[in-house]
C-alpha cells in the first residue's frame, strides 16, 4: 500500500478573514487512526477542513494529505479521499440509485456492491427521492457514498451532529470497521466530545482559530486532572502546573496538566480525572486564574 | 475470552485490558501459543480507540506475556507459571506485612487482624 506516516499534515496554516483568523494551525493525523477535531461552532473547524480540501486558499502554511501536496496534487488526492459535510450536497430530485451512477463516473474505485450493502444496512430506499429523506437518512446516504470508493482518508465535518444516539452509535461502529485494515484514516470534526471520547485515537482542540491542544486521547485523559481546593489554598499550587482555575462561591477547581506529579506534589488534595469536555473548557480559558 | 472495561475504574482502559488478559493467562484460560484477537478487532468490539488496545498489547509484550509478529498477530508466550505465582505471592506478603505494621501502630492484636481479614474478604 501507500507509504506515508501521516494521512494529514497541517503546519502553520493561516487564513485571515475580516473578524476571524485561522491562526498558525498545525496538527497531524497518523495513518490508520481517527482524530477528533473538537471546537465550538465558529472556532475554525470548517475553515480548517475547507483549507485542506483546497476549497479555501490559505494565506500561509503547508498541508500534505496522503503524503501529497494539497494544491499541486489535488486531483490525485481527491480520488483517494471522501468528504462528508453536515448538509447534504446532493440535489433533492435525485435518488440513491442516481447517486451511484454519478459517483461511478467520478471515482475509479467506486464499488457498487459495497454501496448497495450500505444502503441495505442503513435501510435507505434506493428509488425514493432524496428530498423525501429524513435528516438522518440524508446523512447516512452521504456516508454510504463516502465509504463506497475505497477512500484512504475520510474527512467529516459535523457528520454525526444532530443524529439520534442509536444512529450515531451505528455510524461510529461502521467507521471503526472501515479502519480495520490499518490503511485508512479519519478526521472527524464535532462540537460533541461524547462520540469521540470513545473511539478517537487522537484529538485536537480548536478555539477562536487557534489550536489549544493536540495529541493522543488516552495520554491527554491520563495526564490531566481537576484539583479541588479552597480559594485560600490556590497560592500553594505552582502556576506552571495550572491550565486554568474555575472559581465558585465555595471553592476552586484547578485543571492540572500533569496529574501524576501533582499527586506527589500536592499530596492529600482531591484530584479528579477530567473528561474531554472538561479539558476543552479549561483550555478555552487557558491562563485565567479565576473564571466562573 | 471475556474482557470487561469500566469507565468508573480509575485504572486507564489499556491497563484494565492488559490486566484482564494477564489474569486469563495466569488462570490457564488462555494457553501458550494461543492467538489473541487482533488489536483492531478488539478495539472494534469494545468500541474503544485502536491506540488503547495497541498500548494494552505493548504492555503485555513488555511484561513478557505475549509476542507479536507483524502481519501474523499476537500470541500467548510460554510462561513460567511457577515463577509468576511466586511473584504474586511476594506481592501479597508485602501488602499483608504493611497491614500488620499499621495494625500494630493502633494496637490491634493478631487475632483481631485475622478477623478483619475475614471480614473484608466477605467472611470466607
Amino acid at each position: 500500500m501507500n507509504e506515508y506516516e501521516n494521512a494529514i499534515e497541517i503546519s502553520g496554516v493561516t487564513k485571515r478573514y475580516e473578524g476571524f483568523t485561522l491562526d498558525n494551525v498545525s496538527f497531524n493525523v497518523p495513518k490508520g487512526s481517527i482524530m477528533g477535531f473538537i471546537g465550538q461552532n465558529g472556532a475554525g473547524k470548517t475553515t480548517t477542513i475547507r483549507s485542506l480540501l483546497n476549497i479555501t486558499n490559505i494565506d500561509e502554511g503547508e498541508i500534505r494529505l496522503l503524503g501529497l501536496e494539497h494544491v499541486k496534487d489535488e486531483f490525485e488526492i481527491k480520488k483517494r479521499l471522501a468528504v462528508v459535510f453536515d448538509e447534504l450536497p446532493f440535489h433533492d430530485v435525485f435518488n440513491a440509485a442516481d447517486m451511484a451512477r454519478i459517483f461511478e463516473g467520478l471515482y475509479p474505485e467506486w464499488d457498487n456492491a459495497a454501496y448497495s450493502a450500505y444502503l441495505e444496512r442503513f435501510k435507505l430506499p434506493p428509488k425514493k427521492k432524496i428530498g423525501q429523506y429524513s435528516k438522518g437518512m440524508k446523512m447516512k446516504l452521504q456516508i454510504a457514498c463516502a465509504l463506497s470508493h475505497n477512500a484512504e482518508l475520510l474527512v467529516m465535518d459535523e457528520a454525526t451532529t444532530g443524529l439520534d444516539p442509536v444512529v450515531r452509535d451505528e455510524i461510529l461502529h461502521i467507521f471503526m470497521e472501515y479502519l480495520q485494515n490499518g490503511e485508512r484514516s479519519i478526521l472527524m470534526s464535532s462540537h460533541i466530545t461524547g462520540d469521540l471520547e470513545k473511539i478517537a485515537d487522537s484529538v485536537t482542540f480548536i478555539d477562536k482559530g487557534k489550536i489549544l491542544l493536540t495529541g493522543y486521547k488516552d495520554v491527554i485523559l491520563e495526564t490531566h486532572g481537576i484539583l479541588k481546593c479552597g480559594k485560600d489554598e490556590l497560592g500553594n499550587i505552582d502556576k506552571a502546573d495550572i491550565v486554568s482555575v474555575r472559581l465558585n462561591e465555595f471553592g476552586a477547581e484547578v485543571m492540572l496538566s500533569d496529574r501524576e506529579s501533582a499527586r506527589y506534589k500536592y499530596g492529600g488534595a482531591v484530584i479528579d480525572t477530567a473528561s474531554l469536555d472538561d479539558i476543552m473548557l479549561y483550555y478555552v480559558h487557558k491562563g485565567e486564574m479565576g473564571w466562573s | 475470552m471475556n474482557i470487561n472495561i469500566s469507565n468508573t475504574n480509575s485504572d486507564p482502559i489499556y491497563l484494565q485490558i492488559a490486566d484482564q488478559i494477564k489474569a486469563l493467562i495466569l488462570e490457564g484460560k488462555l494457553k501458550e501459543g494461543e492467538m489473541l484477537p487482533s488489536m483492531r478487532n478488539l478495539a472494534l468490539e469494545l468500541r474503544i480507540s485502536f491506540m488503547t488496545t495497541k498500548r494494552a498489547y505493548e504492555e503485555l509484550e513488555r511484561s513478557g506475556f505475549i509476542e507479536s509478529y507483524t502481519g501474523k498477530g499476537s500470541f500467548v508466550k510460554a510462561q513460567n507459571l511457577e515463577l509468576l505465582r511466586e511473584e504474586q505471592l511476594k506481592a501479597v506478603e508485602a501488602l499483608l506485612a504493611e497491614a500488620g505494621d499499621r495494625a500494630r501502630k493502633i494496637g490491634l492484636t493478631v487475632d483481631e487482624l485475622h478477623e478483619l481479614l475475614d471480614l473484608v474478604n466477605g467472611g470466607e
